[in-house]
């Protein structure tokens, strides 16, 4: 069972690597949206 | 003035102001001796030495070049002498190609030492039948080491935080040089019974390295220090 | 300064809300941040895609042959190593672009600095989830095979890649810095990898590891794998469009402060 360990190891550690990386990504997003007014926005 | 003829005489310039500084000789040189020594506290065998000198000739040779680059960069940027070449209208191709030259004549003085210290220190020997091999891959490996030192010194140049920034970017670069030379110099030395020959296809990979970089940097280095 | 910051020409990064909706919701307090319907459709798809992935990497693909259950690892291994290769093929693409296109716009240079921190990531990531697959497969954490080195100091290259884009100075002077950069990890990355490989070919070792054990890939199995690389390619449009925006915003909150900064000198030396 020494292998599952290593398996299911690897999908939790790659989906929480991405999980946070997103997060990251939206918070630093959020962070800096309310110093920009939207009209410098090209996005939206 | 042709852009060699301006390659000269900067490479001139940086070689005079080592002579009268004796920095080179004051500080990088022990420095690298030093690094022999205690690559033997860390070792702490004869035959493990014997069978790794090679590569710890290039190991020491890798962390001198980082000391002689930041040298050679701190004496153009402590007075604005990069930015001054640059408004004066020199081609930066020429500043790259003086300043690697200067920087591989340091560096060949350099590892013949080493070399040397590997003789006596790590009981190595050099046949006649070997010079050749050991000469060409001396020469391929200094100029790919040269090239890839001056473009990222450059680079770092005039920044906070290029102690650390320069290592970070060079030792990765300069992985081929090192895997190369130490491997060639194997060959030359007749380390763990390798022959001569063996030695030859990794001086091909050391010219084609000194090659790419030798164009890729001078090609590069305009837009890099230009600012 | 007159506010121009060139991002008008980003166009590569999907504008597609409709002005409409856009009307309606801007009357809600909060800003507006890096989200758009586009992103949203995306991170909506990655998510499902990922759970998919879930459900057939770790349910319904069958054992291996050879590796036996220790193959499920493959498929979030191949799709992330997938991802950090494309992040840096995109990294190149965007520095040449920068520098060649007439207009160097800094819109390149923002999509050449995010896709490197992806590829980073995900760099890091394959180098950990395979030093797990490798304790399993081979029973030990690292190998000094050629693709391995390759890869340890393809990470290296581009985590300094990242520190010069850190160094400052202007965006313009970033950019172009950065830019020529990525384009030498070009010229580096196969050098590095074709001494490695000689390297290590010259010197073979009686590997008792030699399980690169050719994984007999079913229709099932290959379907999983294919399920991975789509959710990752997503996950990297997903996140592209986030940071790129939010590396916009990072460079105006930037000009903007400076820009605060030299009036306040001025009303000071006016005064």
């Amino acid at each position: 069972m020494e292998d599952a360990g290593f398996i299911l190891g690897s999908y939790a550690l790659t989906l929480a690597a991405v999980a946070m990386f997103a997060w990251r990504t939206i918070r630093s997003g959020r962070r800096l949206a309310e110093q920009v007014p939207d009209e410098d926005k090209y996005w939206l | 003035m042709s852009a060699w003829r301006v390659a000269w005489l900067i490479a001139r310039k940086d070689l005079r102001v080592e002579r009268r500084s004796r920095v080179v000789t004051n500080q990088v040189v022990p420095f690298a001796g030093v690094t022999m020594v205690i690559f033997a506290f860390a070792l702490d065998s004869d035959a493990v030495l014997q069978r790794v000198a090679p590569g710890l000739v290039w190991l020491a040779t890798m962390f001198s070049l980082l000391v002689l680059v930041q040298r050679s960069f701190a004496i153009e940027t402590d007075d604005g002498a990069l930015d001054a070449m640059r408004v004066a209208g020199v081609d930066a191709r020429a500043i790259f190609l003086g300043k690697a030259i200067a920087l591989a004549a340091e560096l060949v003085a350099l590892e013949l030492i080493l070399l040397f210290a590997a003789v006596i220190l790590y009981g190595q020997s050099i046949a006649a039948g070997s010079v050749v091999l050991l000469v060409t891959t001396l020469v391929a490996a200094t100029c790919g080491l040269a090239a890839v030192g001056t473009l990222y010194g450059g680079l770092a140049a005039g920044f906070r935080g290029r102690e650390t920034l320069l290592p970070l970017l060079t030792l990765p670069a300069v992985a081929p040089v090192l895997i190369g030379a130490t491997r060639a110099v194997e060959a030359a030395l007749g380390t763990a019974g390798a022959v001569v020959s063996d030695g030859w296809p990794w001086v091909g990979l050391l010219t084609v390295f000194a090659v790419a970089f030798g164009v890729g940097g001078s090609l590069a280095f305009g837009p890099l220090i230009d600012e | 300064m007159n506010g121009d910051h060139d991002d008008d020409d980003t166009g590569n990064t999907m504008t597609t809300t409709d002005p409409a909706q856009t009307a309606d919701t801007v009357s809600i307090t909060a800003p507006r941040s890096t989200g758009t319907s586009a992103t949203r459709v995306v991170g909506v798809a990655a998510i499902v895609a990922m759970a998919w992935l879930v459900a057939f990497g770790l349910g319904f693909s069958p054992a291996d042959r050879d590796q036996e259950e220790a193959v499920r690892i493959l498929y979030v291994h191949v799709p992330t190593i997938w991802l950090a290769y494309l992040a840096f093929v995109v990294t190149a693409i965007a520095s040449a672009l920068y520098l060649f296109t007439s207009k160097q716009s800094l819109g390149w240079d923002r999509a050449a600095g995010a896709s490197a921190e992806i590829g980073v990531v995900f760099v890091a990531v394959t180098l950990v989830v395979g030093a797990l697959w490798g304790r399993l497969t081979w029973g030990v954490f690292w190998q000094w095979d050629a693709r391995l080195t390759t890869t340890a100091l393809l990470f290296v290259t581009y985590v300094g890649y990242l520190a010069v884009r850190r160094l400052g100075g202007s965006h313009r002077q970033r950019a172009r810095r950065s830019a020529v950069l990525g384009l030498i990890a070009v010229l580096e990355i196969p050098l590095v990898h074709w001494s490695v490989r000689l390297w290590r070919s010259l010197h073979q070792e009686a590997t008792v590891l030699d399980t690169d054990g050719d994984i007999d890939m079913d229709g099932l199995m290959l379907f999983s794998l294919f399920v991975g690389v789509i959710a990752f390619t997503l996950l990297y449009a997903w996140l592209m469009m986030h940071r790129v925006r939010a590396m916009a915003m990072e460079d105006l909150v930037e000009d903007r402060g400076l820009d605060a900064a030299l009036a306040a000198r001025r009303a000071e030396g006016g005064a």
